[in-house]
């Protein structure tokens, strides 16, 4: 492992970011742990999340922006739950995962493709039209295969339809879109 | 009045953004002010010289020091006046440390604002008149209200000291948290025998008066002079008559009474002796659980004691003692564990608190020492201790750390290695604190000879497995979770102020914290002492801590207690309310804001008037401020005095 130089690498204009985008202070953190215990999802991580918090903290932007863990989250938030200190780790994952998007960095691409399909979806459905994302999932990842066995048993109960949805408020939902995109914009 | 007005460098802490100087020379003009100078430590020797040297020569009758907060060396120079012959209350103190050199950098600005507090406390000065104590005789003797190891070396420490000792215990017998223990950290020796003799001392001296199974009811009178009711609850025996022979116990057929003395580990009988060395030794119905009582049925014990104890009708008995101090050793309880739900709350029998672990390695306790599940009886091999439970933790509302846990979590896994030699402890522990003599050493040999494997993190969740427990974790040195197999989880369970703590500060006037831990007079320099004169604290319940640091609290405490009675006269503090009696017109207002009920209804020619009782009033002023007629004034704080300053400050 090569040394962290803390006077060079630390960029508090970083952690002030992350302070402000998730309005949690990351200070109260003292590395108990607890989050870590309590998230289903170390087994894949890269980062155990009590060290996404350290790193935070340490100011190391790129460490935690290249980190697997973050597109991994599913944000059940039992990190949240279990903080002795009341911190929204979620909460904090969730602004990370939008810095490392900002700044480019997608270190698990078929989580960003994922995503990028299903909110392409919302927006232009009023509300997921799940064969249209796996459509465009399978497009831009090739993973033809992925979950192909759950089709048998879902098909059946009615839970996939073959034409896009027609919901009340569609334009509701686009204007939360074209709001969003406006201000990220700004 | 001829005002002097000093005003301090403090070293560098004032003048460094002050000037001292400038403030002297500002204060010249002041009216009333005919002399002024700057000096380099006003509370030193030289310091208090110059002022006595300058009331001499100038005439002075009236003082102003411009330095730090009156709370730091307002009696110093109050001596300092009384040396050169003036009445020690035409002083008056201008800080210009705490309220402005220290906030403030700007030197221009500091030096203004320090001028307008010299200036409004010589305005007050020019109001102020001298004042005089009272005295009054003093009561020799002393309560003492708790029975642990605090209260006891408290108690022994007065009573050897030749005081008369009223010592009042909440449960029938004394000891309190340190006599469930099995053993003591860091010399891992026997708890009950470092108590036991002091508990029997207690019960032999000559001194000591001892109260079990009652409670303070109700506080009257000040110091010197405390009239204290005290509820001796119903034990349902006569104490006078029972031997403590143990017989009633022994045939009593209610088996199912809640055991508190071994933490609801097991039951006992309905009529008990919490364990062989109980002081004293005598036995108590628990009414719930007798079926005489409840039923009107049995009566067995009543049959078998040899000396007709049993006493079925007894009630409630109050006795008045007066005492001319009190010190509160009233302790701790354990935080109530089942809020956290990841450690099953409460559901699981085998996660237990770190206080029934002690009952079980206790000889004395319910397993006789030897370690058992409480769920099947079988002795455990994997033992995990989970560290900070209720302890450093805002999320349950208790963010300090209690201090003993480290300590005790490591002697745990001594005698538990002790106990089972082929056992294995686990700790989960965020930080190991352990600063106290050989603490550390104790904590290193725990991991060291003991090998109890020490895991950094914390605990998530508990579930059960077969017969079994499986704690999830972290260990976040390793940056990985972790599961053990569990026999038997212990939580170091952090502590909190006692029940019923709030309602005995209450009782004798004293402050409490947000977690209901009282609040000692001065953090560093008054750590026994409350603000109300006259009661003292000792021991966990001004904060968790371990035995040495009660130990030393109690001989403390008694300490201070034996140097107030080392007079036979108190003086009172003058500045206290009076009233003036041709402006009161008996509204008794300020009878129910009075929080000391110091103040009581007079008849004066068949006219209602209120009347201070100067030894009871604390000097709060509330009474001042409340009175319709401006007719309660507070001395050395009348409307007049605080007026003269804020028309010094509000001169544009």
């Amino acid at each position: 492992m090569e040394i962290v130089n803390i006077t060079k690498s630390y960029d508090s204009s970083f952690v002030k970011q992350v302070e402000k985008e998730s309005g949690q202070n990351m200070s109260h953190c003292y590395q108990c742990g607890n989050c870590t215990a309590g998230c289903p999802y170390t087994f894949v991580y890269d980062q155990p999340v009590n060290q996404i918090m350290r790193l935070v903290q340490a100011g190391q932007k790129e460490t935690v922006l290249k980190s697997k863990s973050l597109w991994l989250c599913a944000t059940c938030e039992s990190c949240t739950t279990r903080c002795p200190n009341n911190i929204d780790v979620a909460h904090i994952m969730d602004v990370l995962r939008h810095m490392a998007r900002r700044e480019g960095y997608a270190p698990v691409p078929t989580v960003k493709s994922f995503w990028d399909s299903f909110l392409s979806s919302v927006e232009k459905h009023g509300r997921v039209f799940e064969i249209g994302l796996l459509a465009s999932y399978i497009a831009k990842t090739g993973r033809f295969w992925t979950d192909v066995d759950l089709g048998p048993k879902v098909l059946p109960k009615g839970k996939m339809h073959f034409k896009p949805p027609q919901i009340q408020g569609k334009e509701e939902v686009q204007k939360i879109f074209n709001r969003f995109k406006e201000e990220s914009r700004k | 009045m001829k005002i002097g007005v000093f005003v301090c460098h403090c070293g560098t802490n004032i003048e460094g953004t002050v000037d001292t100087a400038a403030v002297a020379a500002a204060s010249r003009e002041f009216p009333g002010v005919v002399f002024a100078t700057d000096t380099m430590y006003a509370c030193s020797e030289p310091g208090q010289d110059g002022i006595i040297e300058a009331i001499k020569e100038h005439k002075l009758d009236g003082v102003v020091v411009a330095s730090c907060t009156p709370r730091m060396h307002e009696p110093t120079f109050r001596r300092t006046l009384e040396r050169a012959g003036l009445n020690r209350y035409l002083f008056e103190m201008a800080n210009i440390r705490e309220h402005v050199s220290w906030i403030g950098k700007d030197r221009e600005a500091n030096t203004n604002k320090s001028a307008d507090l010299v200036r409004m406390a010589a305005a007050k000065l020019l109001k102020n008149r001298p004042l005089f104590s009272k005295q009054f005789p003093v009561n020799k003797s002393v309560m003492v209200v708790g029975g642990g190891v605090a209260g006891i070396q408290a108690a022994l420490d007065c009573a050897n000291g030749g005081l008369k000792v009223v010592l009042v215990e909440k449960d029938t017998t004394i000891g309190g948290k340190m006599a469930k223990l099995d053993k003591t950290f860091p010399t891992v020796d026997c708890s009950s025998c470092v108590l036991g003799p002091l508990m029997v001392d207690v019960a032999q001296h000559p001194n000591i008066n001892l109260h079990a199974y009652s409670e303070i009811e109700e506080v009257n009178g000040y110091v010197g002079n405390f009239e204290i009711k005290v509820k001796k609850k119903a034990s349902y025996v006569d104490w006078d008559a029972c031997t403590g022979c143990g017989l009633c116990v022994e045939k009593c057929p209610s088996r199912k009474a809640t055991d508190f003395f071994n933490e609801k580990l097991a039951t006992t009988k309905a009529i008990n002796i919490p364990f062989p060395q109980a002081i004293p030794k005598k036995a108590k119905i628990d009414p719930d659980f007798c079926m005489k009582i409840q039923k009107d049925k049995c009566g067995v014990c009543a049959k078998v004691c040899p000396s007709e104890a049993i006493d079925f009708t007894q009630k409630d008995e109050f006795i008045t003692e007066n005492v001319g101090a009190v010190v509160a050793a009233t302790g701790f309880d354990l935080f109530d564990w089942t809020v956290y739900g990841q450690y099953g709350g409460g559901k699981y029998p085998d996660v237990i608190t770190s206080l029934q672990y002690e009952r079980m390695l206790s000889a004395s306790g319910p397993s006789e020492g030897h370690i058992k599940r409480p769920s099947d009886g079988k002795e455990p091999k994997n033992v995990v201790f989970i560290q900070c439970v209720g302890s450093r933790d805002k999320s349950v509302g208790r963010p300090y750390c209690s201090g003993f846990c480290c300590m005790y979590t490591a002697k745990q896994t001594i005698l538990t290695k002790d106990h089972i030699p082929d056992s294995q402890s686990h700790v989960f522990y965020m930080d190991i604190r352990s600063p106290g003599k050989l603490y550390d050493e104790f904590t290193r040999r725990a991991m060291e000879e003991y090998g109890a494997n020490y895991i950094r993190g914390r605990v998530s969740m508990i579930y059960p497995k077969g017969d079994n427990l499986v704690v999830r974790g972290a260990d976040t040195l390793m940056g990985a979770q972790v599961e053990i197999d569990a026999d038997l989880v212990v939580l170091a369970v952090g502590a909190e102020a006692s029940v019923g703590a709030t309602d005995l500060a209450k009782k004798l006037r004293i402050s409490y914290d947000a977690y209901g831990f009282f609040m000692e007079g001065h953090p560093k320099l008054k750590p026994v002492e409350t603000n109300t004169a006259g009661v003292y604290l000792a021991g966990a319940c001004q904060g968790p801590k371990d035995i040495p640091a009660s130990v030393a609290q109690g001989s403390a405490a008694a300490s201070k207690v034996l140097g107030l009675f080392s007079q036979d006269m108190l003086a009172s503090d003058p500045q206290v309310s009076v009233v003036d009696i041709k402006r009161c017109i008996g509204c008794g207002k300020c009878i129910q804001t009075c929080p000391f009920g110091a103040i009581k209804e007079i008849d004066f020619r068949g006219m209602k008037k209120a009347d201070v009782i100067e030894t009871i009033c604390q000097g709060c002023g509330i009474c001042t401020s409340t009175c319709p007629q401006g007719a309660v004034q507070l001395q050395h704080f009348t409307d007049n005095q605080i007026l003269a300053e804020v028309n010094a400050i509000c001169r544009f």
